[in-house]
């Protein structure tokens, strides 16, 4: 068993590397949080939002327990409308699939918008070793591609670069005017050198948003138009979908389309919500639904919650640890709380890390639109990973005192009572370099006496 | 905590069918919930009209309130004085427009300068056309064309999804979408940019 505290790809010790550069921390912090307050704005704009997450929450739940049912209805459909459907039991199936089709097209150059799904699948990598060139057409993920970079977030994926990083990188990619930082500029030079990748592309790559079992259609929602310019100049239309994106009825969208933008980046809706349902003519589109250790997380009672996600990313925007650590030190395809919770299904050992980089401090749940109770699996996971002996050896044991402590009330008050003396006569033996909580803190100053005390001299009752 | 069982199915062959995941998913898929009922929301606000047009303004869309396809046509002329192409579907507009008929690959309209076309339904929570390939037989145009115009009718103009998918519940296309202002980005320090891959630019004209 490895010491996670030691390894230098924990969730701690990449959050230290990021917190080397703190204006750029301060910046990262501050933008995600102005992310946050447009969807604050956008929410409280309809006085249906919590109603509307809760018919969200409870249709999602419909769709977890019937989940084969729908998928059966959503093949047969889709079968009916001429689209191909292939199931890929793990990431490897799924990329062996993309690769046959391309493959069986002759096909070695591709266009993908956004798919986080490939991101979990390691697609890009798979298919440049055998030979196909993959251009990643969402503006935010081809600048991370350029620089040979996973995605930080999975809505914003550049959001850990400043607009001189994407300058330095399209003049070295893009010959732009060397110095030039004005992003009308910058998005524009990108626009031209997609424009000749969409229409000389013969294969298009997309995600799905939502895929619906009346009808056999699928939704993918982009702002930018890559995902339509792809796959409607392209001669093979491939869509890889997580079996969860499995929506029952195609009005179910009017609940989900007005809580994904809004919660994801405050806008009222996407620019494009796109409904593919057959292929146009001469077009070929496969659909690729993908298990992945989704079937296993569906029959973890605790866990099960996780697959109603709709990828808004407001979890991440929100969360404290997230906007000050930044989605690299998650290292895995999605980031953020939501991440945190999907990642243990795939590798307990690899992730074990992840549950851990939280305060718990519960925002997460309160902004997820589909009311996925992120904060206590969190905590639930902390338990599984701890008895199955994959937490820090420090972790473990200060855990253990924890538990003690808390379950032995009078050992709480003297703990208490030492803890406040120690802060007051002897800052310097927590405020330490062995305790990583002082790492980018101060200590406050401590009081007197405990809020027990405190509450019994000046607050109860006399005369009862 | 249930690990309901190991038999995921990863030793089955790609591109194989779907029975050993689905039989995973039925073996591990929690007890039947039933589906609930979408509430009757009460739109939370009055104004269709008013709404759509402060809506599609804040997402940098332009908009126009017009009693004629001459007004339209006069409009059109004025906002987009050096454009080379434009092509519509409709044939009130054959006067400005390149007139399509279906059948011409997509590739060959990746110089359209102006798209014209007229949506069936309208969004006024978010400003959103409603285009289906019955209207619209060339996919790529909307998203191609360096600006879009569309002309709604009053009358189509829809309060919220919930009332939009009431109307298209059952409509029959092979592609759909809904357009929402120019195409947009701010992957860039979160700058907001007009025009990342599609239109630039979206008109709107409601005819009252």
């Amino acid at each position: 068993m490895s010491d996670n505290a030691n390894n230098t790809t924990t969730h701690a010790a990449l959050s230290k590397k990021f917190n080397a550069d703190e204006p750029r921390v301060d910046w990262h912090d501050e933008t995600l949080w102005f992310v946050r307050s447009k969807r604050d704005k956008a929410a409280n704009a309809l006085p249906e939002w919590e109603e509307l997450r809760e018919t969200a929450s409870q249709i999602k739940n419909n769709v977890l327990s019937n989940m084969s049912g729908y998928l059966q209805q959503f093949e047969e459909k889709a079968r009916q409308n001429g689209m191909v459907i292939h199931w890929a039991p793990d990431a490897k199936a799924h990329n062996e699939i993309v690769l046959s089709i391309l493959k069986r097209h002759g096909v070695d150059r591709m266009v993908k918008s956004k798919s986080m799904l490939t991101e979990e699948c390691h697609l890009n990598q798979y298919l440049q070793q055998n030979g196909v060139e993959v251009i990643d057409t969402d503006l935010g993920e081809r600048i991370v591609q350029m620089r040979q970079e996973p995605p930080s977030h999975i809505v914003l994926p550049a959001i850990h670069l400043k607009k001189q990083d994407v300058s330095d990188t399209f003049h070295e990619h893009l010959h732009t005017e060397k110095g030039n930082n004005d992003p009308q500029f910058l998005t524009n030079a990108a626009r031209l050198h997609l424009r000749e990748k969409f229409l000389t592309r013969k294969a298009a790559l997309t995600g799905v948003n939502f895929a619906i079992a009346e009808t056999g259609e699928f939704v993918v929602c982009t702002n930018e138009g890559n995902a339509d310019m792809g796959a409607h100049l392209a001669d093979v239309h491939i869509a890889c979908m997580g079996f969860e994106k499995i929506i029952p009825q195609r009005k179910h969208l009017g609940v989900f389309l007005r809580l994904l933008a809004r919660s994801a980046t405050g806008q009222p809706v996407t620019t494009y919500s796109s409904h593919f349902k057959k292929p146009r003519q001469g077009q070929e589109v496969h659909i690729v639904i993908v298990d992945n250790g989704r079937s296993t997380q569906l029959g973890r009672k605790d866990f099960r919650n996780s697959l109603k996600c709709i990828r808004c990313a407001a979890c991440f925007n929100t969360c404290p640890v997230y906007r000050r650590s930044g989605g690299h030190s998650y290292h895995t395809a999605i980031a953020g709380p939501i991440g945190s919770i999907l990642a243990p299904n795939l590798d307990i050992k690899q992730y074990a890390d992840l549950p851990f980089a939280s305060t718990l401090c519960g925002s997460c749940s309160n902004v997820c639109p589909v009311k996925i109770d992120i904060h206590d699996q969190l905590y639930k996971w902390r338990q599984v990973i701890g008895k199955q002996g994959y937490a820090g050896k420090a972790k473990a044991i200060s855990m253990q005192g924890m538990a003690f402590t808390l379950a032995h009330p009078s050992m709480y008050k003297v703990a208490g009572k030492a803890g406040r003396w120690f802060l007051r006569n002897t800052p310097f033996l927590l405020n330490n370099k062995l305790n990583p909580w002082y790492h980018q803190r101060e200590m406050p100053a401590s009081p007197k006496e405990s809020f027990a005390d405190w509450y019994k001299k000046n607050r109860q009752p006399n005369n009862e | 905590m249930s690990i309901a069982n190991n038999t995921t199915g990863l030793q089955s062959p790609p591109s194989g069918d779907g029975s050993a995941i689905l039989q995973a998913i039925k073996a591990n898929q929690p007890a039947p919930v039933a589906l609930v009922e979408i509430p009757a929301f009460t739109p939370f606000f009055d104004d269709v009209v008013a709404k759509y047009m402060e809506v599609l303004t804040a997402i940098g869309g332009d908009v126009y309130l017009v009693n004629s396809n001459e007004e339209i046509i006069e409009k059109i002329k004025l906002q987009f004085p050096g454009a080379g192409r434009i092509v519509s579907f409709c044939a009130e507009f054959a006067g400005i427009a390149e007139e399509k008929t279906p059948g011409s690959s997509a590739h060959s309209y990746e110089n359209v300068d102006v798209f014209i076309m007229k949506p069936a339904l309208a969004v006024a929570e978010n400003s959103a056309v409603w285009i289906t390939d019955n209207d619209v037989p060339v996919r790529v145009l909307p998203f191609i064309a360096q600006s879009v115009v569309a002309i709604i009718r009053r009358q189509d103009i829809v309060a919220t999804m919930h009332h939009a998918y009431d109307k298209i519940a059952d409509v029959d296309y092979g592609f759909a979408t809904f357009i929402a202002g120019p195409s947009k980005t701010a992957d860039i320090e979160q700058s907001l940019v007009l025009g990342a891959h599609g239109p630039k630019t979206m008109t709107v004209f409601i005819q009252q």
